[in-house]
C-alpha cells in the first residue's frame, strides 16, 4: 500500500508538472490568437511561444558587465517561485502535491519572491529602462497584492480554512461576481496584460514588464516568459476553480470543464486586449484600486452576507 | 385665510412686475407692494386672524414676532430701490424687480409656515431668489460670490430637508403618522424615537444654519455681502437669516418637546458663541467695509443663538434683538451703498475721506455703526444686556465673559474700518464719481427711518410689541 | 419586493462609486442621469397598487432626472468639448477609498439605527447615506462647476431615497414642491454656470479665487 500511495504521489506530481510545464505557453497563444480573430488577422501560430522558447533555449546568453551571479540566480528562483506556487494549486482531478493549511499564504509568498527576484534580476543589469520598469512594476504591484490578499482573505472566510482545496470551493452570491471581477482585474495586471501593461509594446518608455527583461537573453528570457505563461494559467486556474464546482464532477468531466473554463478565460483576456486601449500610467492605480475594491467588497459580503 | 395675502399679493405683484413692458416704471412696483403688504400687516396685527390648529400655514404668534419688522425693512429698502435702479439704469431690472416681490412673498409664506415641508420649500424659494440680486451687477467677482453661494447655501439646505425627512421618520417610528405640521410633532412629542430626534436636530442646525451663516457654515456670506447691491445685503441680513432663525426656533421647540432641549440649547450655545468669537477675529482682519457688514451679522446671528439657548428671558431678548438687528443691519447697508457708489470701491484702501464728499451718507453709516456695536440708547444695547444679564443669572459665567470679549473685538474692528473710510483725504477718483452720485434725499431717506426705529426702540417698547413677544415666547415656550 | 428594491440600490449604490472614478464630465452627467432614473422607478416599488398620481411623479421624476436635468447640464458644459476632464481635486483614487469607507460606514449605521420592521434588511437608509456622502466627496473634491452640480444631484439622490421612507405619510403635494425646487435650483444654476463660462471662459471653478480675506 505505501508504494502504491507513493507511485500514485509520483504520478500526480508528473501530471502536475506536465500539465504546468508543457501546457502553459498555449495560452498565451490562445490570447493572441483571439485578437488576431478580432482583428482579422492570421495571427501567429498557436504554438509561437514554443518555438520561441525552444528557439531561445539553444542560444547562448549575454550578460551585462555589471551583473553578479545573483542575476542568473534571481531569474531561476523567479521561475522556480512560480512553478512551485503552481503546484500548490489543485487542478480538477489531480490533487495538489502538497496540502496543508495556510499553503493560501505560501502561494501569496511564493508569487511575492518570485516578482522580488524579477525586479532583483532586473536591477542586476544596470540600465535605466531596467531600474524604470521595475519601479513601476513595484508601484503598481502593491495595489494588485492588495487585491490578492482581500480575495484570499474573503475565500478563507467563506470556507473558514487556510486550505486551499478547501478553499477553491464556490458559493453562489452577488459576493462571488464581485470576487471574480476583481481577480480578473488583478489577472490582467499580474500577467502584465492590456489595460495595465502591454506585452507587445516595444517602446520602452510605456514599457512596465518587458522593461524588466530587456537585457535578458537565450534561456534566461526562455524563463521569464515561461514563467509569465505560467503566472497566467496559474490565475485562469484560480478563477476557474471559484466559479465551477469541479470537485463534484466526475474526473474526465471536471478536467473538460477545467479546460473549457480556462480557455474561456483566455478569450476573455483577448476580448479585453482588443477592445480597450490601454490606460495611461496615472489612470492604472485607479483600475487597481477599483480591483481591490471588487475584492473587498467581496469580502464584506462574506462577512456579514449583506447581498444574500 | 386673509393672512394669505401676505403671501400671495407679492407674488402676484412678482407675476406682474415680471410681465411690466416699461424698465423707467416698473420699480415703482416695489413700493407700491411693500406698502399693500406692510398695510395689510398692520391690519393683522390689529385683528389676528384665527390659527387652525393643524393648519399648514398661519399667522401665529411666532410669524406676528417677526414678520412685521421684516415687512417694514422691505418697505424702506423698496423707498430705496427706486433712486438706485435710476442710477442704474444700464442693467436691466425686470429680474430684479420680480425676484425682490417674489422673496417678499416667500419670506412671509416661510414666516407662517407650521409645516416642515412647507417651510423647507419656501427656504429653498428664497435661497434661490437671491441668485440674480447677488451677481446684479454682472462683474466676475459677483459671480464668483453668486456661485460660492448657490452651492453652500443648496448644499445647507438640501441638509435641512434630510433632517426634516429625519424629524418625519422619527415620528414615524414613534407610531405616528409622519406628519410634518410642529403642532402634530409636538403632540406626539413624547413617542418620536430619540435617535432620530437627534439626528434631525444636527443636519437642520447645519442646513439652517448655513441659511443664517453660522460659523462653520459662514464661508458664502462675506462673498455674498460683499458682491450682493446693499440693498439685498439689507434684505439677506434681516430677512433670510431671521427666516432660518424662526426655522431653528420652531424646530427647537419640538426637539425640547421630545425631551432633549438641553443638547439642543448646548449646541446652539456652542454655535453662538463660536461664531461671535470668529466673526469678531475676522472683522480685526477685513479691509472691505461691506465683507465687514457680512461679519458682523454673522456675529449678530451669534448673538441670537445665544439669546434663543438661555431660556424665556433670553428667548424674549433674541426677539427684541432680532428687531433692533434686521433695522439697524437695514440702516447701515444702505448708507454703505451709498459710500460704495461715491467711492468706488469698497476697500479701506481706495475709501476714504467720504466724510467730506458725502457728509450725510457718512453720518448715517456712524450712526449705524454706533447702533449696531450696541452703544446705548439704541436698541441693540438693551437687548444685548438683556441677554448678558440673564446669562450672569442663570450663572453661565463664562458665555457672559466670552460674549463680552467678543463684542469687545468687534467693537474695535468695526470702529478701525469705518473711522479709516470716514475720515482721511479722499482719492480723486472718489471725488468725481460722488459728483456724479451725488446724495439724494430718497438715498438717505430710507437710513434715517430705519436708524431713528432703532433708536426708538432703545427709548422705549411699546407695549403691544411687548406683547406679541411674550405671545411668541409663549408660544415657543409652553409651560412656562 | 424587498430583495428587487435592494437589487435596485445598490445598482445606485455601485453608481455612486463609478461616479467617483470617472474621469470625463460627459460620462459623469451619464451615471448621475442613469441613477436619477433607476432611484427615481423606486417608488413604483414601494406602493405596488396602481396609483395615477404616483405614476405620474414617477414619470415625471424620471423625465427630469434621467434627461431634462442631464441635457440642460450638456447644454450648459459646451465649453466641455475642449475641456472634458473633471480634473479633481482629491484623486481619483483617494475619493474612491474615501467613498468605498463612507459606504461601509453608512451601511453598518443604517443597521445600528432603530428602524420600523418593514424597512430591516432593507437597503434604503443606508443607500441613502452613501449616496449622501458620494454626493459630498463629488462637490467639495472636483473643481469643474459641472461636476460639482453633478455632485448636489447625488446628493439630492441620497435625500430623495430617504424621502422614500416616509412616502406613505408625506404628501405627493409636498414631493411635487421638492421636485420643483429641485428643478428650478438646477435651472438656475444652469445659468449661473452659463455666466461663469462666459466671464472666465472655462467651467473650473479654481479660477474663481479673487474673493478672500
Amino acid at each position: 500500500m505505501q508504494i502504491l500511495h507513493f507511485l500514485s504521489l509520483v504520478f500526480e506530481l508528473l501530471i502536475s508538472l506536465v500539465v504546468w510545464l508543457l501546457l502553459a505557453p498555449l495560452l498565451p497563444g490562445i490570447v493572441n490568437k483571439v485578437k488576431a480573430w478580432v482583428a482579422g488577422r492570421k495571427g501567429p501560430r498557436l504554438f509561437q511561444l514554443y518555438y520561441d522558447l525552444a528557439k531561445l533555449w539553444k542560444r547562448g546568453v549575454v550578460l551585462s558587465d555589471l551583473a553578479s551571479p545573483g542575476f542568473i540566480a534571481a531569474t531561476a528562483v523567479s521561475w522556480i517561485a512560480v512553478l512551485a506556487a503552481a503546484l500548490l494549486i489543485p487542478l480538477g482531478p489531480v490533487n495538489s502535491l502538497m496540502s496543508f493549511s495556510g499553503d493560501a499564504l505560501l502561494l501569496l509568498y511564493l508569487l511575492a519572491l518570485s516578482r522580488f527576484c524579477t525586479s532583483w534580476a532586473a536591477l542586476e543589469t544596470g540600465s535605466a529602462f531596467e531600474g524604470m520598469g521595475t519601479a513601476r512594476e513595484v508601484s503598481f504591484a502593491i495595489l494588485t497584492e492588495t487585491a490578492l490578499i482581500t480575495a484570499v482573505l474573503t475565500l478563507a472566510l467563506k470556507s473558514s480554512s487556510l486550505t486551499l482545496s478547501l478553499m477553491l470551493t464556490p458559493t453562489p452570491g452577488a459576493g462571488t461576481l464581485l470576487l471574480i471581477s476583481g481577480l480578473f482585474a488583478a489577472l490582467l495586471a499580474e500577467s502584465c496584460r492590456v489595460p495595465v501593461d502591454d506585452p507587445n509594446t516595444h517602446l520602452e518608455l510605456t514599457m512596465i514588464h518587458e522593461a524588466m527583461i530587456l537585457d535578458h537573453s537565450g534561456p534566461l528570457l526562455a524563463a521569464s516568459l515561461h514563467g509569465a505563461a505560467m503566472k497566467l494559467l496559474l490565475f485562469s486556474v484560480l478563477l476557474v476553480k471559484i466559479v465551477l464546482p469541479l470537485d463534484e464532477l466526475s474526473g474526465i468531466e471536471s478536467t473538460l470543464y477545467l479546460i473549457a473554463g480556462i480557455v474561456l478565460v483566455c478569450i476573455a483576456v483577448g476580448l479585453v486586449e482588443s477592445f480597450l486601449a490601454r490606460y495611461a500610467f496615472k489612470k492604472v492605480p485607479l483600475f487597481l484600486t477599483t480591483a481591490f475594491l471588487f475584492c473587498f467588497f467581496a469580502l464584506l459580503t462574506a462577512w456579514k452576507g449583506f447581498a444574500q | 385665510m386673509r393672512e394669505l395675502f401676505l403671501v400671495l399679493i407679492p407674488l402676484a405683484g412678482a407675476c406682474f412686475a415680471a410681465l411690466w413692458p416699461s424698465e423707467r416704471t416698473r420699480p415703482w412696483f416695489l413700493p407700491i407692494i411693500s406698502a399693500i403688504h406692510t398695510l395689510l400687516m398692520s391690519w393683522l396685527l390689529i385683528n389676528p386672524p384665527e390659527v387652525l390648529f393643524h393648519s399648514w400655514m398661519g399667522f401665529d404668534p411666532l410669524a406676528r414676532a417677526i414678520l412685521p419688522v421684516i415687512s417694514l425693512l422691505f418697505l424702506v429698502c423698496s423707498i430705496y430701490g427706486i433712486p438706485y435702479l435710476k442710477i442704474h439704469k444700464e442693467r436691466k431690472n425686470r429680474v430684479f424687480v420680480s425676484v425682490i416681490l417674489a422673496s417678499l412673498g416667500l419670506i412671509s409664506a416661510a414666516h407662517m409656515s407650521r409645516h416642515l415641508g412647507l417651510l423647507w420649500i419656501a427656504t429653498e424659494g428664497l435661497t434661490l431668489c437671491f441668485v440674480p440680486l447677488i451677481h446684479f451687477s454682472s462683474k466676475p467677482r459677483a459671480i464668483e460670490a453668486t456661485w460660492k453661494y448657490l452651492l453652500v447655501s443648496a448644499t445647507g439646505i438640501a441638509l435641512s430637508l434630510l433632517g426634516s425627512f429625519c424629524l418625519g421618520y422619527a415620528s414615524l417610528h414613534g407610531g405616528g403618522q409622519g406628519d410634518l405640521t410642529f403642532t402634530a410633532l409636538i403632540a406626539q412629542a413624547s413617542s418620536l424615537s430619540r435617535p432620530w430626534v437627534l439626528i434631525a436636530w444636527v443636519l437642520i442646525l447645519v442646513g439652517y444654519g448655513t441659511k443664517m451663516g453660522l460659523v462653520p457654515m459662514h464661508a458664502w456670506k462675506p462673498d455674498a455681502y460683499g458682491e450682493a447691491p446693499s440693498m439685498a445685503g439689507a434684505l439677506l441680513a434681516g430677512g433670510v437669516s431671521s427666516v432660518a432663525f424662526l426655522a431653528l426656533l420652531r424646530v427647537r421647540s419640538v426637539v425640547a418637546a421630545a425631551g432633549a432641549g438641553v443638547i439642543a440649547d448646548r449646541t446652539l450655545l456652542f454655535l453662538g458663541l463660536l461664531s461671535m468669537l470668529l466673526a469678531a477675529f475676522f472683522l480685526l482682519s477685513t479691509n472691505n467695509f461691506k465683507r465687514m457688514l457680512a461679519y458682523s451679522s454673522i456675529e449678530q446671528m451669534g448673538i441670537l443663538c445665544i439669546g434663543a439657548s438661555l431660556g424665556a428671558v433670553g428667548l424674549w431678548a433674541a426677539f427684541f434683538h432680532l428687531w433692533n438687528n434686521c433695522m439697524a443691519k437695514g440702516a447701515i447697508f444702505l448708507s454703505a451703498g451709498n459710500l460704495q457708489r461715491g467711492a468706488g470701491s469698497c476697500t479701506t484702501a481706495d475709501a476714504k475721506g467720504l466724510f467730506l464728499i458725502m457728509p450725510h451718507s457718512s453720518l448715517l453709516f456712524m450712526a449705524g455703526l454706533f447702533a449696531i456695536t450696541a452703544c446705548p440708547p439704541f436698541g441693540l444695547f438693551f437687548s444685548e444686556l438683556m441677554i448678558i444679564k440673564n446669562a450672569f443669572f442663570l450663572g453661565y459665567l463664562w458665555v457672559a465673559v466670552l460674549f463680552l470679549f467678543a463684542l469687545m473685538l468687534a467693537f474695535f474692528g468695526l470702529t478701525r474700518i469705518v473711522f479709516s473710510v470716514v475720515y482721511g483725504r479722499p482719492k480723486t477718483n472718489s471725488k468725481q464719481l460722488s459728483t456724479k452720485y451725488c446724495e439724494k434725499p430718497a438715498t438717505l431717506l430710507p437710513s434715517l427711518i430705519l436708524i431713528g426705529a432703532v433708536l426708538f426702540l432703545g427709548l422705549c417698547i411699546p407695549n403691544p410689541l411687548r406683547q406679541i413677544w411674550s405671545d411668541a415666547v409663549q408660544q415657543l415656550i409652553p409651560n412656562l | 419586493m424587498n430583495s428587487f428594491l435592494n437589487v435596485l440600490i445598490g445598482l445606485a449604490i455601485g453608481l455612486n462609486l463609478v461616479a467617483l472614478g470617472t474621469g470625463r464630465l460627459q460620462a459623469l452627467i451619464r451615471v448621475v442621469a442613469l441613477q436619477g432614473v433607476i432611484l427615481g422607478c423606486v417608488p413604483l416599488l414601494i406602493k405596488p397598487d396602481f396609483n395615477i398620481i404616483i405614476w405620474a411623479f414617477t414619470l415625471i421624476t424620471v423625465l427630469m432626472k434621467g434627461f431634462v436635468i442631464p441635457s440642460l447640464l450638456r447644454w450648459a458644459s459646451r465649453a466641455a468639448n475642449v475641456d472634458r476632464d473633471v480634473t479633481p481635486m482629491i484623486g481619483f483614487v483617494p475619493s474612491l477609498l474615501l467613498g468605498s469607507a463612507g459606504m461601509i460606514a453608512a451601511l453598518m449605521l443604517s443597521f445600528q439605527l432603530p428602524l420600523l420592521p418593514e424597512h430591516h434588511g432593507s437597503l434604503l437608509v443606508g443607500g441613502s447615506m452613501a449616496t449622501i456622502i458620494t454626493g459630498f466627496l463629488l462637490l467639495v473634491g472636483r473643481s469643474k462647476a459641472i461636476a460639482q452640480i453633478c455632485g448636489y444631484l447625488v446628493l439630492e439622490n441620497g435625500i430623495y431615497l430617504f424621502g422614500l421612507l416616509l412616502v406613505h405619510s408625506i404628501p405627493l403635494l409636498v414631493e411635487a414642491g421638492i421636485l420643483l425646487d429641485l428643478i428650478v435650483g438646477i435651472f438656475v444654476a444652469g445659468i449661473v454656470l452659463d455666466r461663469i463660462q462666459r466671464t472666465f471662459d472655462s467651467l473650473d471653478t479654481r479660477k474663481l479665487n479673487i474673493l478672500k480675506e
